[in-house]
Protein backbone atom coordinates (compact mmCIF):
# COMPACT_ATOMS: atom_id res chain seq x y z
CA UNK A 1 0.00 0.00 0.00
CA UNK A 2 2.71 2.40 1.04
CA UNK A 3 5.01 1.88 -1.95
CA UNK A 4 2.07 2.28 -4.31
CA UNK A 5 1.11 5.35 -2.33
CA UNK A 6 4.48 6.91 -3.07
CA UNK A 7 3.81 6.54 -6.79
CA UNK A 8 0.88 8.94 -6.61
CA UNK A 9 1.30 12.15 -8.55
CA UNK A 10 -0.27 14.13 -5.74
CA UNK A 11 2.52 13.17 -3.35
CA UNK A 12 2.75 16.00 -0.83
CA UNK A 13 5.79 18.27 -0.96
CA UNK A 14 8.40 17.37 1.63
CA UNK A 15 7.95 13.61 1.29
CA UNK A 16 11.21 12.21 2.63
CA UNK A 17 13.69 10.73 0.23
CA UNK A 18 16.56 8.44 1.06
CA UNK A 19 17.75 7.17 4.41
CA UNK A 20 16.59 8.55 7.72
CA UNK A 21 19.44 9.95 9.78
CA UNK A 22 19.51 9.43 13.57
CA UNK A 23 19.40 13.22 13.90
CA UNK A 24 16.14 13.45 11.94
CA UNK A 25 14.54 10.69 13.94
CA UNK A 26 15.63 12.27 17.22
CA UNK A 27 14.41 15.74 16.23
CA UNK A 28 11.08 14.19 15.20
CA UNK A 29 10.68 12.44 18.55
CA UNK A 30 11.51 15.72 20.33
CA UNK A 31 8.64 17.41 18.50
CA UNK A 32 6.30 14.57 19.48
CA UNK A 33 7.42 14.76 23.10
CA UNK A 34 6.81 18.52 23.07
CA UNK A 35 3.20 17.80 21.90
CA UNK A 36 3.83 19.53 18.55
CA UNK A 37 1.38 18.56 15.79
CA UNK A 38 2.99 16.90 12.78
CA UNK A 39 1.58 18.26 9.51
CA UNK A 40 1.41 16.71 6.03
CA UNK A 41 4.44 18.56 4.66
CA UNK A 42 6.66 17.94 7.70
CA UNK A 43 9.39 15.36 7.70
CA UNK A 44 8.32 12.10 9.34
CA UNK A 45 9.80 8.60 9.67
CA UNK A 46 8.53 6.16 7.04
CA UNK A 47 7.22 3.81 9.72
CA UNK A 48 5.18 6.64 11.29
CA UNK A 49 3.64 7.39 7.90
CA UNK A 50 2.92 3.70 7.24
CA UNK A 51 1.33 3.24 10.67
CA UNK A 52 -0.94 6.22 10.13
CA UNK A 53 -1.95 5.16 6.63
CA UNK A 54 -2.83 1.72 7.95
CA UNK A 55 -4.78 3.05 10.90
CA UNK A 56 -6.62 5.90 9.15
CA UNK A 57 -7.57 3.85 6.11
CA UNK A 58 -8.81 1.00 8.31
CA UNK A 59 -10.89 3.51 10.18
CA UNK A 60 -12.30 4.92 6.91
CA UNK A 61 -13.10 1.43 5.62
CA UNK A 62 -14.84 0.62 8.92
CA UNK A 63 -17.12 3.64 8.50
CA UNK A 64 -18.06 2.52 4.99
CA UNK A 65 -18.62 -1.16 5.80
CA UNK A 66 -20.36 -0.13 9.03
CA UNK A 67 -23.14 1.44 6.96
CA UNK A 68 -24.29 -2.05 5.97
CA UNK A 69 -25.56 -3.60 9.24
CA UNK A 70 -27.48 -0.43 10.07
CA UNK A 71 -28.64 0.06 6.49
CA UNK A 72 -30.21 -3.38 6.89
CA UNK A 73 -32.87 -1.79 9.15
CA UNK A 74 -33.52 1.48 7.32
CA UNK A 75 -36.44 0.18 5.30
CA UNK A 76 -37.96 -1.48 8.40
CA UNK A 77 -37.44 1.21 11.05
CA UNK A 78 -40.59 1.25 13.20
CA UNK A 79 -41.40 4.98 13.05
CA UNK A 80 -40.66 7.80 10.62
CA UNK A 81 -38.68 9.64 13.29
CA UNK A 82 -36.49 6.59 13.98
CA UNK A 83 -36.07 6.10 10.23
CA UNK A 84 -34.94 9.71 9.75
CA UNK A 85 -32.50 9.57 12.68
CA UNK A 86 -30.99 6.29 11.49
CA UNK A 87 -30.64 7.64 7.97
CA UNK A 88 -28.93 10.78 9.27
CA UNK A 89 -26.56 8.61 11.29
CA UNK A 90 -25.65 6.45 8.29
CA UNK A 91 -25.14 9.58 6.23
CA UNK A 92 -22.74 10.84 8.93
CA UNK A 93 -20.81 7.60 8.60
CA UNK A 94 -20.37 8.08 4.86
CA UNK A 95 -19.17 11.60 5.70
CA UNK A 96 -16.69 10.24 8.25
CA UNK A 97 -15.37 7.87 5.60
CA UNK A 98 -14.86 10.83 3.33
CA UNK A 99 -12.94 12.97 5.91
CA UNK A 100 -10.79 10.01 6.86
CA UNK A 101 -9.90 9.09 3.28
CA UNK A 102 -8.93 12.74 2.83
CA UNK A 103 -6.81 12.69 6.00
CA UNK A 104 -5.04 9.55 4.73
CA UNK A 105 -4.49 11.15 1.32
CA UNK A 106 -2.37 13.85 2.98
CA UNK A 107 0.11 11.03 3.66
CA UNK A 108 0.53 10.33 -0.05
CA UNK A 109 -1.88 7.47 -0.75
CA UNK A 110 -4.84 7.94 -3.09
CA UNK A 111 -8.45 7.10 -2.22
CA UNK A 112 -8.62 4.87 -5.30
CA UNK A 113 -5.69 2.85 -3.97
CA UNK A 114 -7.25 2.54 -0.52
CA UNK A 115 -10.54 1.37 -2.05
CA UNK A 116 -8.66 -1.17 -4.19
CA UNK A 117 -6.94 -2.50 -1.08
CA UNK A 118 -10.26 -2.83 0.74
CA UNK A 119 -11.89 -4.67 -2.15
CA UNK A 120 -8.95 -7.03 -2.63
CA UNK A 121 -9.07 -7.94 1.06
CA UNK A 122 -5.59 -6.50 1.67
CA UNK A 123 -6.87 -3.74 3.95
CA UNK A 124 -8.93 -4.54 7.01
CA UNK A 125 -11.93 -2.95 8.69
CA UNK A 126 -13.26 -3.31 12.22
CA UNK A 127 -14.27 -6.91 12.94
CA UNK A 128 -17.49 -5.78 14.64
CA UNK A 129 -19.22 -5.14 11.32
CA UNK A 130 -18.99 -8.82 10.45
CA UNK A 131 -21.77 -9.52 12.94
CA UNK A 132 -25.39 -9.46 11.73
CA UNK A 133 -28.04 -6.89 12.75
CA UNK A 134 -30.93 -9.27 13.30
CA UNK A 135 -33.61 -7.25 15.08
CA UNK A 136 -34.50 -3.58 15.56
CA UNK A 137 -32.91 -3.79 19.04
CA UNK A 138 -29.58 -4.43 17.31
CA UNK A 139 -29.74 -0.88 15.95
CA UNK A 140 -29.98 0.27 19.57
CA UNK A 141 -27.13 -2.01 20.64
CA UNK A 142 -24.90 -0.90 17.77
CA UNK A 143 -25.36 2.75 18.73
CA UNK A 144 -24.96 2.17 22.45
CA UNK A 145 -22.14 -0.40 22.48
CA UNK A 146 -20.37 -0.19 19.11
CA UNK A 147 -20.42 3.60 18.87
CA UNK A 148 -19.76 3.75 22.62
CA UNK A 149 -16.63 1.63 22.19
CA UNK A 150 -15.64 3.66 19.13
CA UNK A 151 -15.89 6.89 21.13
CA UNK A 152 -13.70 5.42 23.87
CA UNK A 153 -11.10 4.64 21.21
CA UNK A 154 -11.48 7.89 19.35
CA UNK A 155 -11.57 10.58 22.02
CA UNK A 156 -7.82 10.14 22.65
CA UNK A 157 -7.24 10.31 18.88
CA UNK A 158 -8.42 13.94 18.96
CA UNK A 159 -5.00 14.54 20.59
CA UNK A 160 -3.14 12.32 18.12
CA UNK A 161 0.24 13.74 17.05
CA UNK A 162 -0.72 13.84 13.36
CA UNK A 163 -2.61 17.11 12.77
CA UNK A 164 -4.98 16.16 9.91
CA UNK A 165 -6.08 12.97 11.72
CA UNK A 166 -6.56 14.71 15.03
CA UNK A 167 -8.68 17.45 13.42
CA UNK A 168 -10.84 14.91 11.56
CA UNK A 169 -11.36 13.04 14.83
CA UNK A 170 -12.55 16.14 16.70
CA UNK A 171 -15.38 16.54 14.23
CA UNK A 172 -16.15 12.81 14.09
CA UNK A 173 -16.31 12.45 17.87
CA UNK A 174 -18.97 15.14 18.15
CA UNK A 175 -21.20 13.18 15.78
CA UNK A 176 -20.39 9.83 17.40
CA UNK A 177 -21.68 10.97 20.75
CA UNK A 178 -25.02 11.80 19.11
CA UNK A 179 -24.97 8.31 17.55
CA UNK A 180 -24.34 6.69 20.89
CA UNK A 181 -27.23 8.56 22.49
CA UNK A 182 -29.64 7.58 19.72
CA UNK A 183 -28.73 3.92 20.27
CA UNK A 184 -29.26 4.15 24.00
CA UNK A 185 -32.55 5.97 23.42
CA UNK A 186 -33.82 3.12 21.22
CA UNK A 187 -33.04 0.68 24.03
CA UNK A 188 -34.71 2.87 26.67
CA UNK A 189 -37.90 2.77 24.59
CA UNK A 190 -37.67 -1.02 24.19
CA UNK A 191 -36.90 -1.63 27.86
CA UNK A 192 -39.91 0.45 28.85
CA UNK A 193 -42.04 -1.40 26.33
CA UNK A 194 -43.74 -4.79 26.02
CA UNK A 195 -42.23 -8.07 27.19
CA UNK A 196 -41.35 -8.89 23.59
CA UNK A 197 -39.53 -5.60 23.20
CA UNK A 198 -37.55 -6.14 26.43
CA UNK A 199 -36.61 -9.65 25.30
CA UNK A 200 -35.46 -8.17 21.99
CA UNK A 201 -33.21 -5.72 23.87
CA UNK A 202 -31.71 -8.42 26.10
CA UNK A 203 -31.05 -10.65 23.11
CA UNK A 204 -29.24 -7.80 21.36
CA UNK A 205 -27.04 -7.15 24.42
CA UNK A 206 -26.30 -10.89 24.65
CA UNK A 207 -25.04 -10.94 21.07
CA UNK A 208 -23.22 -7.58 20.92
CA UNK A 209 -21.49 -7.43 24.32
CA UNK A 210 -18.46 -9.63 23.65
CA UNK A 211 -17.85 -8.49 20.08
CA UNK A 212 -17.92 -4.88 21.39
CA UNK A 213 -15.19 -5.69 23.92
CA UNK A 214 -13.14 -7.17 21.08
CA UNK A 215 -13.27 -3.81 19.28
CA UNK A 216 -10.43 -2.59 21.52
CA UNK A 217 -8.13 -5.14 19.91
CA UNK A 218 -5.90 -7.82 21.40
CA UNK A 219 -4.85 -7.63 25.04
CA UNK A 220 -1.75 -5.55 25.76
CA UNK A 221 0.66 -8.46 25.91
CA UNK A 222 -0.47 -9.57 22.41
CA UNK A 223 -0.70 -6.18 20.69
CA UNK A 224 2.11 -5.83 18.19
CA UNK A 225 1.74 -2.12 17.34
CA UNK A 226 1.00 -0.66 20.74
CA UNK A 227 4.40 0.37 22.17
CA UNK A 228 5.63 2.28 19.11
CA UNK A 229 2.24 3.95 18.57
CA UNK A 230 2.26 5.10 22.21
CA UNK A 231 5.77 6.56 21.79
CA UNK A 232 4.60 8.44 18.69
CA UNK A 233 1.48 9.64 20.50
CA UNK A 234 -0.75 8.17 17.83
CA UNK A 235 -2.13 6.12 20.70
CA UNK A 236 -2.53 7.51 24.21
CA UNK A 237 -3.92 4.53 26.12
CA UNK A 238 -3.40 0.79 25.74
CA UNK A 239 -6.11 -1.56 24.44
CA UNK A 240 -6.75 -3.01 27.88
CA UNK A 241 -6.96 0.41 29.54
CA UNK A 242 -9.59 1.55 27.05
CA UNK A 243 -11.52 -1.72 27.31
CA UNK A 244 -11.62 -1.40 31.11
CA UNK A 245 -12.84 2.18 30.85
CA UNK A 246 -15.60 1.09 28.47
CA UNK A 247 -16.75 -1.70 30.80
CA UNK A 248 -16.74 0.64 33.81
CA UNK A 249 -18.93 3.16 32.01
CA UNK A 250 -21.25 0.69 30.29
CA UNK A 251 -22.20 -1.77 33.04
CA UNK A 252 -24.12 0.84 35.09
CA UNK A 253 -25.95 1.85 31.88
CA UNK A 254 -27.05 -1.77 31.38
CA UNK A 255 -28.28 -1.79 34.98
CA UNK A 256 -30.23 1.41 34.31
CA UNK A 257 -31.90 -0.33 31.37
CA UNK A 258 -32.67 -3.37 33.51
CA UNK A 259 -30.61 -5.63 31.24
CA UNK A 260 -28.14 -8.31 32.27
CA UNK A 261 -24.61 -8.19 30.88
CA UNK A 262 -23.85 -11.72 29.63
CA UNK A 263 -20.75 -12.27 31.77
CA UNK A 264 -21.17 -14.38 34.94
CA UNK A 265 -17.75 -13.32 36.20
CA UNK A 266 -18.55 -9.62 36.05
CA UNK A 267 -18.04 -8.11 39.51
CA UNK A 268 -17.30 -4.66 40.87
CA UNK A 269 -13.98 -4.55 42.72
CA UNK A 270 -14.29 -2.05 45.59
CA UNK A 271 -10.52 -1.83 46.01
CA UNK A 272 -9.63 -0.89 42.44
CA UNK A 273 -12.89 0.87 41.63
CA UNK A 274 -13.13 -1.18 38.41
CA UNK A 275 -15.22 -4.10 37.20
CA UNK A 276 -13.52 -7.47 36.93
CA UNK A 277 -14.70 -9.37 33.86
CA UNK A 278 -14.53 -12.82 32.32
CA UNK A 279 -12.05 -13.85 29.64
CA UNK A 280 -12.77 -12.81 26.06
CA UNK A 281 -13.01 -15.62 23.52
CA UNK A 282 -9.91 -14.64 21.56
CA UNK A 283 -10.35 -17.57 19.20
CA UNK A 284 -13.60 -16.01 18.00
CA UNK A 285 -11.79 -12.69 17.53
CA UNK A 286 -9.06 -14.35 15.45
CA UNK A 287 -11.61 -16.29 13.41
CA UNK A 288 -13.55 -13.15 12.51
CA UNK A 289 -10.32 -11.31 11.65
CA UNK A 290 -9.31 -14.23 9.45
CA UNK A 291 -12.52 -13.82 7.45
CA UNK A 292 -14.66 -16.38 9.23
CA UNK A 293 -17.21 -14.18 10.97
CA UNK A 294 -20.94 -14.49 10.27
CA UNK A 295 -20.99 -11.71 7.64
CA UNK A 296 -17.45 -11.19 6.29
CA UNK A 297 -18.27 -12.56 2.85
CA UNK A 298 -21.63 -10.83 2.66
CA UNK A 299 -20.19 -7.41 3.58
CA UNK A 300 -17.35 -7.64 1.08
CA UNK A 301 -19.59 -9.03 -1.67
CA UNK A 302 -21.98 -6.11 -1.27
CA UNK A 303 -19.14 -3.53 -1.32
CA UNK A 304 -17.55 -5.14 -4.40
CA UNK A 305 -20.89 -5.29 -6.20
CA UNK A 306 -21.60 -1.62 -5.46
CA UNK A 307 -18.16 -0.70 -6.78
CA UNK A 308 -18.43 -2.87 -9.90
CA UNK A 309 -22.01 -1.78 -10.64
CA UNK A 310 -20.82 1.82 -10.48
CA UNK A 311 -17.93 1.38 -12.93
CA UNK A 312 -19.93 2.56 -15.97
CA UNK A 313 -21.15 5.60 -14.01
CA UNK A 314 -17.65 6.66 -12.97
CA UNK A 315 -16.43 6.09 -16.53
CA UNK A 316 -19.28 8.21 -17.95
CA UNK A 317 -18.47 11.05 -15.54
CA UNK A 318 -14.79 10.90 -16.50
CA UNK A 319 -15.47 10.88 -20.25
CA UNK A 320 -18.03 13.68 -19.95
CA UNK A 321 -15.57 15.83 -17.97
CA UNK A 322 -12.83 15.23 -20.55
CA UNK A 323 -15.09 16.04 -23.49
CA UNK A 324 -16.20 19.27 -21.90
CA UNK A 325 -12.73 20.27 -20.74
CA UNK A 326 -11.62 19.86 -24.38
CA UNK A 327 -14.59 21.91 -25.63
CA UNK A 328 -13.98 24.64 -23.05
CA UNK A 329 -10.32 24.82 -24.02
CA UNK A 330 -11.15 25.03 -27.76
CA UNK B 1 -66.47 16.20 -2.06
CA UNK B 2 -66.19 19.34 0.05
CA UNK B 3 -63.06 21.45 -0.07
CA UNK B 4 -61.84 20.39 3.39
CA UNK B 5 -61.90 16.72 2.46
CA UNK B 6 -60.20 17.46 -0.83
CA UNK B 7 -57.41 19.35 0.94
CA UNK B 8 -56.92 16.48 3.38
CA UNK B 9 -56.71 13.96 0.51
CA UNK B 10 -54.34 16.25 -1.39
CA UNK B 11 -51.96 16.74 1.55
CA UNK B 12 -51.96 13.05 2.42
CA UNK B 13 -51.17 12.26 -1.24
CA UNK B 14 -48.18 14.61 -1.09
CA UNK B 15 -47.04 12.67 1.98
CA UNK B 16 -47.43 9.37 0.12
CA UNK B 17 -45.34 10.60 -2.82
CA UNK B 18 -42.56 11.75 -0.50
CA UNK B 19 -42.57 8.60 1.63
CA UNK B 20 -42.71 6.06 -1.20
CA UNK B 21 -39.91 7.79 -3.11
CA UNK B 22 -37.84 8.23 0.06
CA UNK B 23 -38.32 4.57 0.94
CA UNK B 24 -37.12 3.49 -2.52
CA UNK B 25 -34.07 5.71 -2.15
CA UNK B 26 -33.05 4.29 1.21
CA UNK B 27 -33.09 0.79 -0.27
CA UNK B 28 -29.97 1.99 -2.11
CA UNK B 29 -27.99 3.08 0.92
CA UNK B 30 -24.51 1.51 0.93
CA UNK B 31 -24.81 0.56 -2.74
CA UNK B 32 -23.93 3.77 -4.58
CA UNK B 33 -21.14 4.03 -7.19
CA UNK B 34 -19.14 6.71 -5.38
CA UNK B 35 -18.97 7.97 -1.80
CA UNK B 36 -20.05 11.50 -2.75
CA UNK B 37 -23.20 10.09 -4.39
CA UNK B 38 -23.82 7.91 -1.34
CA UNK B 39 -23.95 11.11 0.70
CA UNK B 40 -26.17 12.87 -1.84
CA UNK B 41 -28.65 9.98 -1.98
CA UNK B 42 -28.92 9.73 1.81
CA UNK B 43 -29.26 13.49 2.09
CA UNK B 44 -32.03 13.66 -0.52
CA UNK B 45 -33.86 10.66 0.96
CA UNK B 46 -33.73 12.37 4.34
CA UNK B 47 -35.41 15.41 2.80
CA UNK B 48 -38.20 13.21 1.44
CA UNK B 49 -38.76 11.42 4.77
CA UNK B 50 -38.86 14.85 6.44
CA UNK B 51 -41.40 16.12 3.91
CA UNK B 52 -43.57 13.03 4.39
CA UNK B 53 -43.57 13.68 8.15
CA UNK B 54 -44.66 17.30 7.67
CA UNK B 55 -47.42 16.41 5.18
CA UNK B 56 -48.76 13.55 7.29
CA UNK B 57 -48.72 15.57 10.49
CA UNK B 58 -50.69 18.29 8.75
CA UNK B 59 -53.09 15.73 7.24
CA UNK B 60 -53.72 14.42 10.76
CA UNK B 61 -54.55 17.94 11.94
CA UNK B 62 -56.88 18.53 9.00
CA UNK B 63 -58.66 15.25 9.69
CA UNK B 64 -59.03 16.03 13.40
CA UNK B 65 -59.33 12.41 14.53
CA UNK B 66 -56.03 12.14 16.34
CA UNK B 67 -54.09 10.31 13.62
CA UNK B 68 -50.37 11.08 13.63
CA UNK B 69 -47.61 10.75 11.04
CA UNK B 70 -46.90 7.11 11.88
CA UNK B 71 -50.57 6.14 11.58
CA UNK B 72 -50.50 7.34 7.99
CA UNK B 73 -47.19 5.63 7.20
CA UNK B 74 -47.53 2.34 9.04
CA UNK B 75 -51.19 1.58 9.59
CA UNK B 76 -52.78 2.07 6.20
CA UNK B 77 -53.05 -0.64 3.57
CA UNK B 78 -51.51 -0.53 0.15
CA UNK B 79 -54.70 0.66 -1.59
CA UNK B 80 -54.95 3.61 0.82
CA UNK B 81 -51.64 4.96 -0.47
CA UNK B 82 -52.23 7.46 -3.27
CA UNK B 83 -48.70 8.01 -4.57
CA UNK B 84 -47.78 8.24 -8.25
CA UNK B 85 -46.95 4.89 -9.87
CA UNK B 86 -43.63 6.33 -11.09
CA UNK B 87 -42.34 6.57 -7.53
CA UNK B 88 -43.03 2.99 -6.50
CA UNK B 89 -41.17 1.46 -9.46
CA UNK B 90 -38.22 -0.72 -8.38
CA UNK B 91 -34.78 0.84 -8.37
CA UNK B 92 -32.86 -0.71 -11.24
CA UNK B 93 -29.45 0.89 -11.90
CA UNK B 94 -28.05 4.34 -11.09
CA UNK B 95 -29.34 5.77 -14.39
CA UNK B 96 -32.87 4.56 -13.61
CA UNK B 97 -32.75 6.32 -10.23
CA UNK B 98 -31.48 9.56 -11.71
CA UNK B 99 -34.05 9.49 -14.51
CA UNK B 100 -36.92 8.79 -12.12
CA UNK B 101 -35.83 11.69 -9.93
CA UNK B 102 -35.48 14.17 -12.79
CA UNK B 103 -38.86 13.24 -14.31
CA UNK B 104 -40.62 13.58 -10.95
CA UNK B 105 -38.72 16.48 -9.43
CA UNK B 106 -39.22 18.66 -12.47
CA UNK B 107 -42.96 18.25 -11.90
CA UNK B 108 -42.79 18.35 -8.09
CA UNK B 109 -40.75 21.54 -8.00
CA UNK B 110 -43.39 23.34 -10.07
CA UNK B 111 -46.17 21.84 -7.95
CA UNK B 112 -44.49 23.02 -4.75
CA UNK B 113 -43.82 26.45 -6.23
CA UNK B 114 -47.51 26.86 -6.90
CA UNK B 115 -48.54 25.46 -3.49
CA UNK B 116 -46.12 27.84 -1.76
CA UNK B 117 -48.40 30.64 -3.00
CA UNK B 118 -51.64 28.84 -2.16
CA UNK B 119 -54.27 30.29 0.18
CA UNK B 120 -53.82 27.60 2.81
CA UNK B 121 -50.99 29.12 4.81
CA UNK B 122 -49.88 25.93 6.52
CA UNK B 123 -49.61 24.00 3.26
CA UNK B 124 -47.90 27.01 1.70
CA UNK B 125 -45.32 26.99 4.49
CA UNK B 126 -44.48 23.30 4.11
CA UNK B 127 -44.36 23.64 0.31
CA UNK B 128 -42.00 26.62 0.50
CA UNK B 129 -39.60 24.68 2.67
CA UNK B 130 -39.75 21.58 0.46
CA UNK B 131 -39.32 23.69 -2.66
CA UNK B 132 -35.87 24.83 -1.51
CA UNK B 133 -34.79 21.23 -0.99
CA UNK B 134 -36.12 19.98 -4.31
CA UNK B 135 -34.54 22.84 -6.27
CA UNK B 136 -31.17 21.69 -5.02
CA UNK B 137 -31.90 17.97 -5.72
CA UNK B 138 -33.04 18.73 -9.24
CA UNK B 139 -29.89 20.66 -10.05
CA UNK B 140 -27.74 17.76 -8.88
CA UNK B 141 -29.82 15.08 -10.60
CA UNK B 142 -30.11 16.98 -13.88
CA UNK B 143 -26.33 17.33 -14.01
CA UNK B 144 -26.07 13.56 -13.65
CA UNK B 145 -28.65 12.90 -16.37
CA UNK B 146 -26.64 15.11 -18.74
CA UNK B 147 -23.36 13.45 -17.74
CA UNK B 148 -24.78 9.97 -18.34
CA UNK B 149 -26.52 10.91 -21.58
CA UNK B 150 -23.48 12.68 -22.97
CA UNK B 151 -20.88 10.36 -21.36
CA UNK B 152 -19.91 7.02 -22.92
CA UNK B 153 -21.85 4.96 -25.49
CA UNK B 154 -22.78 2.57 -22.71
CA UNK B 155 -24.06 5.25 -20.35
CA UNK B 156 -25.99 6.90 -23.20
CA UNK B 157 -27.65 3.61 -24.12
CA UNK B 158 -28.47 2.74 -20.52
CA UNK B 159 -30.00 6.07 -19.62
CA UNK B 160 -31.93 6.30 -22.90
CA UNK B 161 -33.49 2.97 -21.92
CA UNK B 162 -34.31 4.40 -18.50
CA UNK B 163 -36.08 7.38 -20.07
CA UNK B 164 -37.98 5.11 -22.49
CA UNK B 165 -39.06 2.73 -19.72
CA UNK B 166 -40.17 5.35 -17.21
CA UNK B 167 -41.84 7.75 -19.65
CA UNK B 168 -45.14 5.85 -19.47
CA UNK B 169 -45.47 6.80 -15.81
CA UNK B 170 -45.21 10.55 -16.39
CA UNK B 171 -48.74 11.08 -17.73
CA UNK B 172 -50.32 10.43 -14.35
CA UNK B 173 -48.60 13.45 -12.80
CA UNK B 174 -50.74 15.77 -14.92
CA UNK B 175 -54.07 13.92 -14.82
CA UNK B 176 -56.32 16.19 -12.79
CA UNK B 177 -58.94 14.37 -10.72
CA UNK B 178 -61.63 15.87 -8.49
CA UNK B 179 -59.15 16.44 -5.65
CA UNK B 180 -56.72 18.38 -7.85
CA UNK B 181 -59.53 20.45 -9.32
CA UNK B 182 -61.03 21.41 -5.96
CA UNK B 183 -57.64 22.30 -4.47
CA UNK B 184 -56.87 24.42 -7.53
CA UNK B 185 -60.17 26.31 -7.36
CA UNK B 186 -60.67 26.57 -3.60
CA UNK B 187 -57.09 27.11 -2.44
CA UNK B 188 -55.20 28.41 -5.49
CA UNK B 189 -53.37 25.11 -6.04
CA UNK B 190 -51.59 24.33 -9.31
CA UNK B 191 -53.31 23.93 -12.66
CA UNK B 192 -51.98 20.61 -13.92
CA UNK B 193 -52.42 21.49 -17.60
CA UNK B 194 -50.17 24.52 -17.11
CA UNK B 195 -47.66 22.39 -15.23
CA UNK B 196 -47.68 19.88 -18.08
CA UNK B 197 -46.79 22.54 -20.66
CA UNK B 198 -43.95 23.86 -18.54
CA UNK B 199 -42.71 20.35 -17.77
CA UNK B 200 -42.68 19.38 -21.46
CA UNK B 201 -40.66 22.45 -22.39
CA UNK B 202 -38.21 21.92 -19.52
CA UNK B 203 -37.74 18.20 -20.04
CA UNK B 204 -37.17 18.84 -23.75
CA UNK B 205 -34.34 21.21 -22.95
CA UNK B 206 -32.77 18.78 -20.48
CA UNK B 207 -32.98 15.82 -22.87
CA UNK B 208 -31.42 17.86 -25.70
CA UNK B 209 -28.61 18.88 -23.39
CA UNK B 210 -28.16 15.21 -22.42
CA UNK B 211 -28.18 14.20 -26.14
CA UNK B 212 -31.15 11.93 -25.38
CA UNK B 213 -34.28 11.40 -27.48
CA UNK B 214 -37.67 12.26 -26.09
CA UNK B 215 -39.89 9.18 -26.31
CA UNK B 216 -43.07 9.32 -28.38
CA UNK B 217 -46.09 9.95 -26.20
CA UNK B 218 -47.74 6.55 -26.17
CA UNK B 219 -49.88 4.71 -23.65
CA UNK B 220 -49.66 6.17 -20.16
CA UNK B 221 -50.11 4.14 -16.98
CA UNK B 222 -52.23 5.58 -14.21
CA UNK B 223 -54.12 4.56 -11.08
CA UNK B 224 -51.75 5.42 -8.24
CA UNK B 225 -53.60 8.61 -7.37
CA UNK B 226 -56.75 6.51 -6.93
CA UNK B 227 -55.05 3.73 -4.93
CA UNK B 228 -54.68 1.23 -7.80
CA UNK B 229 -51.01 0.35 -7.78
CA UNK B 230 -48.47 -1.81 -9.57
CA UNK B 231 -47.46 -5.10 -7.92
CA UNK B 232 -44.30 -3.48 -6.58
CA UNK B 233 -45.89 -1.33 -3.88
CA UNK B 234 -47.25 -4.20 -1.76
CA UNK B 235 -43.80 -5.55 -1.00
CA UNK B 236 -42.51 -2.13 -0.04
CA UNK B 237 -45.43 -1.52 2.32
CA UNK B 238 -45.15 -5.00 3.87
CA UNK B 239 -41.47 -4.48 4.61
CA UNK B 240 -41.90 -0.94 5.87
CA UNK B 241 -44.82 -1.69 8.18
CA UNK B 242 -43.85 -5.07 9.57
CA UNK B 243 -42.73 -4.02 13.07
CA UNK B 244 -45.78 -1.87 13.69
CA UNK B 245 -48.06 -4.62 12.39
CA UNK B 246 -46.33 -7.39 14.39
CA UNK B 247 -46.40 -5.46 17.68
CA UNK B 248 -49.69 -3.54 17.62
CA UNK B 249 -49.75 -0.56 19.96
CA UNK B 250 -46.10 -0.84 21.00
CA UNK B 251 -44.06 2.35 21.48
CA UNK B 252 -40.71 2.57 19.72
Amino acid sequence: MYTQGLDQKDKPAGTPQGAETPGQVEAFQDRIDAEDKIEAKDWMPEAYRRTLIRQISQHAHSEIIGMQPEGNWLTRAPTLKRKAILLAKIQDEAGHGLYLYSAAETLGVSRAQMVTDLLSGKAKYSSIFNYPALTWADIGAIGWLVDGAAIMNQIPLCRCSYGPYSRAMIRICKEESFHQRQGFDILVALCNGTDEQKAMAQDALDRWWWPSLMMFGPSDNESKHSAQSMAWKIKRFTNDELRQKFIDVTVPQAEFLGLKVPDDELEFDEKTGHYRHGEIDWQEFLDVLAGNGPCNRQRMAKRRKAHEDGAWVREAARVYAEKHAAKDAA
Amino acid sequence: MNKERALLAYVSRLGDNALVLGQRMIELVAAYPELEEELANANFALDYIGQARMFYTYAGELEGQGRREDDFAFLRDENEFRNLLLLEQPNGHFGDSITKLVLFELFYLAQLGSLARSEDTQLAGIAARAEKEIRYHLRHNTQWLVRLGDGTDESHRRVQDSVNDLWRYTGEMFEADEIDTIVEKAYGGPNLEELRERWLADIDAILINATLDKPEDGWMASGGKAGRHTEHLGYMIAEMQYLQRTHPGATW
